[in-house]
């Protein structure tokens, strides 16, 4: 057991530093904040990681990840977290590019892993559909093969970024028979193809981040399938777990913590600072704890999977744990900011509206209710854990 | 003892309840939160006929001579059809610093008004550095001639932009925090000097920062002592802790019942999600902190209905237990809806936002626990 920096890990830190520091402008903050220019902001900043070679650590270094070990990738997100720089849009990076290089095409991992690396695609997840939430495998959204192509028909729901996606990766149905999980097949399919319309969700926290996508007719050339028909699901599992891993959020935590603790050093109650109220402190230190034990559970998971170990139930875990801290630090940053924590976004000035982080905490946490539901819901994942770690 | 209703308290109950169910359903009150002025001054003028504004004022002033009770009961009925009207901001906080003032011309001009609805009123009472602390005041009142000059801000005054009269804190002595020195001035809105800048709050609140600049009123603008303003902030406070209480404990109902119909209806894995046991004990849990709720809220109301002495112990023992219970309850209601409870269409995160700052306002959970621990263990 040794979890020490050596000397080229603390000069890998003091790089990853200053490339933060150097990039991560404050002007571009602004334009990534900005809805108008979000697309944009993120698609230069996702293009300069590109450029440094670290947009994809999580890929094999032969399709262009960064071979990094644990130690170095565990860094690298720290740093990120701690500069306070937002990781990159998952859909295509992280969650359809690991299936396309393990189960894709040649052609496929030609024509789609160069252009997910340069961020000259966005992607979106179709997965869920209003009939099929925890329980996806129930997902009736149609493909039938007609000449060369599939013809699809249904309508996916809760999509994220669809508004910005070019391609949506989307498990549907090609056969009833048998067991529900062996009739899915995973497409690839083109956002311009006639037949497929989006329409915007808003959330509770007043924004436009969610769609529906409804396919009307849709054709998709078999060649943009993934694998073999009906064995989709098989696919979209080993996904899930990537999915999950990254889901604990724990460099983001420790931040958002920090953060809190700032702002509560600040906050005058009572005639002297919030953060010197016991009960405050109570608080504040029991989310810590439990945060320094999740980043080695993390850590751990990590080894496993770095040893040639699958991440399986312990990343239902990190799951849980990391939303449900995630959501305490929320609530936590809304408690600061007291009355202001109910500001909707306007035209005033922070100095004219008196308060600086009262809509940010609002649409952080109202927003993040929703890291308890997405990636399968936290009570999902306590069924996962029962059945497979206890046996129940 | 008893745990029962006056008739007349049953009827205005039964009125309130009626009219939020018929002529307030979601869309409506969504259509009144996003119009230009945040309210319906339509509904308002119906809310007078009906009588509800005249409620605690008395039949001298041609109230209702209502009580802490008759608060509660509409204002329970108004959390359940999530009102956005200015109810609590003109009639409890402004109407009841009014009438606790003991100031018998301004009470004889304004409270006839404000029961015919032709005055929307605001309490002005918080400050940007003052977080729950009601005596933290940095705003000044200067002695000048017979009068007094204004200077300073207020911030998040709940209906400030709609209000017609407004009542504002400021020092006349002393220094920040003191509790002596504190004053409260009965000005109208458009009195030269005030500037307002109204914004939106999560829960359809409109709300407005209010500069004061050497704002001149005169010696009657004074409401109750000079220097003697924050007993009756207090007791306004506690009469508003009440009202929000009530009003949460209406909106905690709707979030249960919502969210016990959607688990009856909304199906996975072949079967109504209801069926789950793991949601089945929270739906439980949520059930029983709306009942401990509801139980303190009588509790409370009844310690001040009837003067005892640890009334103020009752509320803060309530205000504590709402924001553990409510904070239990939305969260659930959000959770087990899924995806669909955090869509905006859906009224779940709208009951869950109201909830949200009742819960804070006025002081949250943790402000009242410590003042609870004042009180008992020290
Ligand atoms: C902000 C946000 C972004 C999303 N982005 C995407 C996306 O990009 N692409 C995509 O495909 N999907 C996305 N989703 C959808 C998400 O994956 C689903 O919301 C999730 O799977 C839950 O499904 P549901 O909403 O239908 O809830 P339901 O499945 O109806 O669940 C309702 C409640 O019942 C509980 N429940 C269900 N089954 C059980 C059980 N067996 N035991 C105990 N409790 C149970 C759930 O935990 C939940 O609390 C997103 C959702 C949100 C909120």
């Amino acid at each position: 057991m040794d979890t020490s920096f050596s000397a080229e890990d603390i000069a890998f830190r003091d790089e990853v530093r200053e490339f933060f520091a150097t990039h991560y402008t404050q002007d571009l903050r602004d334009r990534i904040a900005d809805d108008d220019t979000f697309k944009e902001a993120v698609t230069e900043w996702q293009k300069k990681l590109h450029k440094q070679g670290w947009v994809a650590p999580g890929w094999p270094a032969e399709y262009g990840g960064t071979g990094w070990n644990p130690t170095q990738k565990f860094i690298y997100d720290s740093e990120r977290a701690a500069a306070g720089v937002r990781d990159v849009i998952p859909f295509g990076l992280t969650m359809v590019a690991p299936v396309i290089y393990t189960f894709g095409t040649p052609e496929q991992k030609e024509e789609f892993l160069p252009k997910i690396l340069a961020t000259d695609i966005w992607w979106c997840q179709g997965y869920s559909e209003p009939g099929a939430g925890s329980d996806l495998a129930s997902l009736k959204t149609k493909a039938e093969v007609d000449g060369d192509d599939y013809v699809v028909n249904g309508t996916k729901v809760w999509t994220t970024v669809a508004q910005h996606a070019d391609w949506i990766f989307c498990l549907v149905r090609t056969s009833s028979e048998g067991k529900r999980q062996q009739g899915i097949t995973f497409l690839l399919i083109d956002m311009k193809t006639p037949g497929i319309t989006v329409n915007p969700i808003v959330t509770i926290d007043n924004h436009h981040s969610l769609n529906e996508v409804i396919f009307d007719n849709v054709r998709v050339p078999v060649a943009n399938r993934i694998g073999e028909e009906n064995k989709g699901w098989t696919y979209a599992k080993a996904l899930l777990a990537h999915e999950r891993t990254g889901i604990a959020g724990v460099s983001d935590s420790k931040r958002n913590l920090d953060q809190v603790r700032e702002f509560a050093a600040k906050e005058i109650n009572g005639g002297k600072s919030l953060l010197a109220e016991p009960s405050f402190q109570k608080r504040l230190s029991d989310i810590e704890i439990d945060l320094m034990a999740l980043e080695y559970t993390e850590l751990r998971v990590l080894a496993t999977v770095a040893a040639g170990g699958a991440p399986g139930a312990e990343s239902s875990m990190l799951k849980i744990k990391g939303t449900e801290m995630q959501q305490a630090i929320q609530i936590l940053r809304m408690e600061v900011a007291a009355y202001y924590q109910g500001v909707l976004p306007n035209d005033m000035s922070k100095e004219q509206l008196g308060h600086d982080f009262g809509s940010d905490a609002r649409q952080a946490y109202m927003y993040g209710r929703a890291a308890t539901v997405y990636g399968g819901s936290n009570e999902i994942q306590r069924n996962v854990i029962a059945k497979a770690v206890l046996g129940l | 003892m008893n745990f029962d209703f006056t008739e007349e308290q049953i009827m205005l109950r039964d009125s309130v309840e009626r009219y939020m169910r018929e002529d307030y359903d979601f869309d409506t009150r969504r259509g009144v939160a996003d119009s230009e002025l945040g309210m319906s001054k339509e509904n308002w003028q119906t809310f007078a006929e009906l009588g509800w504004l005249s409620i605690p004022f008395t039949e001298e002033h041609g109230g209702f001579g209502g009580d802490a009770v008759d608060t509660m009961l509409v204002m329970e009925e108004f959390g359940k059809g999530l009102l956005v009207e200015p109810y609590l901001a003109t009639v409890v906080l402004f109407g009841g610093a009014l009438q606790k003032s003991g100031n018998q011309a301004a009470q004889d001009t304004l409270i006839p008004k404000i029961i015919d609805g032709s005055c929307l009123g605001a309490l002005a009472y918080l400050e940007r550095q003052s977080r729950f602390e009601l005596a933290d005041v940095l705003s000044s009142a200067k002695s000048d001639g017979d009068g007094y000059l204004l200077n300073g801000e207020k911030v998040v005054v709940l209906n400030g932009a709609n209000a017609d009269q407004l009542i504002v804190s400021a020092r006349t002595s002393g220094e920040q925090s003191d509790d002596a020195g504190i004053t409260l001035f009965l000005l109208a809105a458009d009195t030269a000097g005030v500037e307002r800048t109204d914004y939106r709050m999560m829960d359809g609140q409109r709300v407005a920062n209010i500069t004061l600049k050497d704002v001149r009123v005169g010696a009657d603008a004074v409401l109750g002592e000079v220097d003697n303003g924050l007993a009756i902030l207090n007791a306004v406070a506690m009469d508003a802790n009440l009202a929000l209480a009530a009003e949460a404990v209406g909106i905690m109902g709707q979030l249960n019942t919502k969210t016990l119909e959607y688990t009856k209806t909304r199906e996975q894995f072949g079967v109504a999600i209801g069926s789950f046991q793991t949601l089945q004990h929270r739906m439980v849990d949520t059930f029983m902190d709306y009942e401990q709720s509801k139980s303190m809220l009588y509790r409370a109301v009844c310690a001040l209905t009837n003067g005892e002495e640890d009334a103020t112990t009752a509320v803060h023992a309530l205000k504590v237990l709402v924001d553990r219970a409510g904070t239990r309850v939305y969260s659930e209601a959000i959770q087990i809806h899924g995806g669909m409870g955090l869509t905006d269409e859906l009224d779940i995160g709208h009951y869950a936002k109201r909830l949200m700052m009742i819960l804070t306002t006025f002081g949250n959970g943790d402000y009242h626990q410590a003042k609870f621990n004042e009180i008992r263990y020290s």
